[in-house]
């Protein structure tokens, strides 16, 4: 994702230009009742789901603490495993190809159809590939790349981006499905009955498996001990998707990497309930070479490609690197009370909500998206739920520091970016003001007496009154009447 | 004997002191110095003594939370100096309590100074947390029958282990009905400079949580942090809600006077 790849942005908050306009971009979606009102319930729904999961809070601890842990242990030795994994791999038959960039990754792709003479794919749900933007690539060099998850496929019809990571089209109600599939689908009447639509997409996809020279899928976890790609879907698109073609490519990004298979077993316990509140996903697979000889279904040919795309750069820095730990489920945003108001596309971004905002700004640079680390109140209910305990509040305080201080070591692209003269200059004087208590009493004691008088128009005090009351100043302070009532003061 | 205190920090202790620090916060300071009072009034009528150091000013969360880390540790550095002794600092906000608590010892890591830090950070209590666990308050109701309904702030639960705590007080009032509202964990979307950062996005969520309150039915909302009473009640106060606000202390001083 790059600057220019994106849509023009509009100004952003306190004169900064940020590419995402996240505040804009708000403004529509709080507008947008139907949206809203479909975010919220879905949101709603998630939450109670996941609860329900895990009734035991202390056991709840335990596993998300060993969750935690387990990343942590693969990312301690990423270098390594990584080499382990394609050594693995190779040995198991399934060839690895590395990209620095989104670009990079995208040629090797296809590379690799152009030499198998591929013109249809089909594509299990990645993130990974939404990254790449891999389906407008492939589409511009004469290969049609068809979502074969049905949230994918709805958005892939309306030509939107996903809105959620795990719920792509989440954003949109049966009414609206119903819509698309009239208008795309041959002889598909408008309806909003469920499962006809189900039926509709089935349909389509059937053929499309039938058909498909190739298929394309992420990778939830790699096993670097068995060169093991584990993918878990619901839908039996990914299964068909990676055995039915001749030739199966896997993306994924680098960090998804785990040392042992001991180690999927508690993640798979935590990845589906935090995600969607399922026990399990209704199929787990579990990939480790092309089709042997002798059995009767499996790709001829698998590829891995592992993509760094920015990884490197958040994975140097000890603070920054825990966003590496992520398994994708979508709690954080589940939990969001932004995100359940404003949606995905807000973000204008490929990974929405709370991760989101600590990943693209890493990713695409502050200089993108320097806005993003602010659009949060820092409740901090996306790190209370977090299945491998990201501390996101702190990431999102450390990106707005990187914002307007950029570390030595430039740990953000785009850092600094965020600084203005005007709010530096607040922040100075709020230092003066509050690392001198005689100084900060005796302006309290002004704003006591005369605080009331400040204008609403002056401009933070405008955004604050425009839903709210302006606040009142007390006629003496915590300070005057502690030492009116006799307190001691040491 | 200590407790687990926090989901973050480290356990603290539960011995019942004879003199407490009282840091009032600087919202409470300005805007809300009644349920400032109010707190230090409920803990010298247990027979503590109370000092409130006049050295005391802001907890630099504001600061923190912008990026601005140098000028937050100048400030957190004042009160470093207005704290000497080692008695606990009970606090009438969470959110502060949190920043104390939780990020003081993060924002003093590579600093010299980070000793006093953790030394500090150890020695705060989030209000309603101390009454309940610390004092074992018992409280006698004087007050008329009325239905409240507790709003909980983000960082008191998450970041300071208060759960139960203040509505465990508030069921203790005989003539209080408490009511639970099923949204009373999600952010009223102050945040701090977050309100007039995004200021639609705040607004939306303030407004729903106001719509969460009255749908409890009660005519009193109770809150421990002023940060979020600013916001909600400053939007109540807009939208023409009849709800009334107050902090905690306020209201548990109020019912239970022995005046």
């Amino acid at each position: 994702m790059s600057a220019e790849s994106k849509a023009s942005g509009g100004d952003g908050h306190m004169g900064h230009v940020t590419v995402t306009n996240f505040a804009g971009r708000a403004h529509v979606a709080l507008n947008d009742k139907p949206l809203r009102a479909n975010f919220r319930r879905a949101m709603d729904g998630l939450m109670t789901k996941r609860a329900a999961q895990f009734p035991d809070a202390a056991d709840l601890a335990r596993l998300r603490a060993r969750g935690a842990a387990i990343k942590e242990r693969a990312l301690a030795r990423l270098p390594e495993l990584l080499e382990q994994l394609e050594t693995r791999c190779t040995a198991n038959g399934i060839k690895v190809h590395w990209a620095e960039t989104t670009g990079d990754a995208n040629r090797i792709v296809l590379d690799i159809f152009r030499s198998h003479g591929v013109r249809t794919v089909v594509k299990g749900k990645s993130m990974v590939s939404e990254e790449m933007h891999l389906n407008a690539f492939l589409g511009e060099h004469g290969i049609e790349a068809v979502e074969s998850d049905l949230g994918e496929y709805i958005i892939q019809l309306a030509g939107e981006m996903p809105s959620h990571i795990v719920m792509p089209c989440i954003h949109k109600n049966k009414g609206q499905i119903g819509q698309l599939f009239s208008e795309h689908i041959e002889g598909q009447r408008y309806t909003e009955d469920v499962d006809e639509l189900t039926a509709a997409a089935r349909r389509v996809m059937r053929a499309k498996f039938a058909e498909a020279d190739a298929g394309i899928s992420g990778v939830n976890f790699a096993v670097a001990e068995t060169g093991t790609l584990v993918l878990i879907e619901n839908e039996g698109n990914g299964r068909m998707s990676t055995t039915l073609p001749p030739l199966h490519v896997a993306v994924m990004g680098i960090e998804k990497l785990v040392e042992t298979l001991d180690d999927i077993p508690p993640l798979l316990a935590l990845l589906p309930r935090s995600a969607t509140g399922q026990p399990i996903t209704t199929y787990v697979n579990m990939i480790t070479s092309p089709r042997k000889p002798g059995e009767k279904d499996g790709p001829q040919e698998v590829h891995l490609v592992l993509l760094d795309n920015g990884r490197t750069r958040v994975y140097a820095d000890l603070e920054l690197r825990e966003t590496l730990r992520c398994i994708r489920c979508g709690a954080c945003m589940n939990h969001c009370p932004v995100y359940a108001r404003v949606g995905g596309h807000t973000y204008d971004a490929v990974y929405p909500g709370p991760i989101g905002k600590i990943l693209t700004p890493q990713i695409a640079g502050l200089d993108v998206a320097e806005d993003l680390p602010h659009a949060s109140s820092l409740c901090n209910a996306c790190v209370e739920v977090c299945p491998v305990k990201i501390p996101i509040a702190d990431i999102l305080v450390r990106l707005r520091r990187e914002a307007v201080r950029p570390s030595a070591s430039q740990a953000v692209k785009g850092g600094g970016h965020g600084w203005t003269l005007s709010e530096a200059s607040a922040w100075a004087g709020w230092k003066i003001l509050n690392a001198h208590p005689a100084l900060y009493r005796m302006g309290t004691g002004v704003l006591a007496t005369l605080g009331n008088l400040i204008p609403s128009s002056l401009p933070p005090l405008k955004a604050w009154t425009g839903v709210r009351a302006k606040p009142k100043f007390a006629r003496k302070t915590l300070h005057q009447l502690a030492r009116d009532k006799g307190f001691d003061d040491a | 004997m200590s407790v687990a205190h926090t989901s973050t920090a480290a356990p603290v202790s539960v011995e019942r002191p004879s003199t407490v620090y009282f840091f009032g916060t600087c919202l409470v300071d300005m805007f809300y110095p009644d349920a400032g009072l109010a707190g230090m009034e409920l803990l010298k009528r247990e027979g503590l003594r109370v000092v409130f150091p006049q050295g005391q000013t802001c907890c630099g969360q504001p600061a923190r939370n912008c990026g601005f880390f140098e000028e937050a540790r100048a400030v957190i550095r004042a009160q470093f100096a207005a704290f000497p002794e080692p008695w606990p600092i009970v606090v009438p906000s969470g959110s502060c309590a949190g920043m104390m608590r939780v990020h003081y010892p993060q924002l003093f890591a590579d600093q010299p100074d980070r000793a006093q830090a953790e030394a500090f950070a150890a020695r705060v209590y989030e209000l309603s947390w101390f009454l309940v666990h610390v004092l074992d308050l018992k409280l006698e109701d004087k007050g008329e029958p009325v239905t409240v309904t507790w709003h909980g702030s983000c960082h008191s639960m998450r970041e300071m282990g208060v759960t139960d705590e203040p509505k465990r007080l508030l069921r203790s009032l005989s003539n209080v009905t408490l009511v639970e509202n099923p949204r009373e964990r999600e952010c009223c979307g102050f945040g701090g400079t977050f309100s007039v950062r995004q200021p639609e996005v705040s607004a939306a969520m303030v407004a729903d949580k106001i719509a969460s309150v009255e749908a409890t039915g009660a005519s009193e909302m109770v809150t421990g942090d002023c940060g979020c009473m600013m916001n909600i009640s400053g939007a109540m106060e807009k939208s023409g809600s009849r709800v009334r606000n107050r902090h905690l202390a306020e209201f548990l001083l109020e019912r239970s006077d022995v005046r």
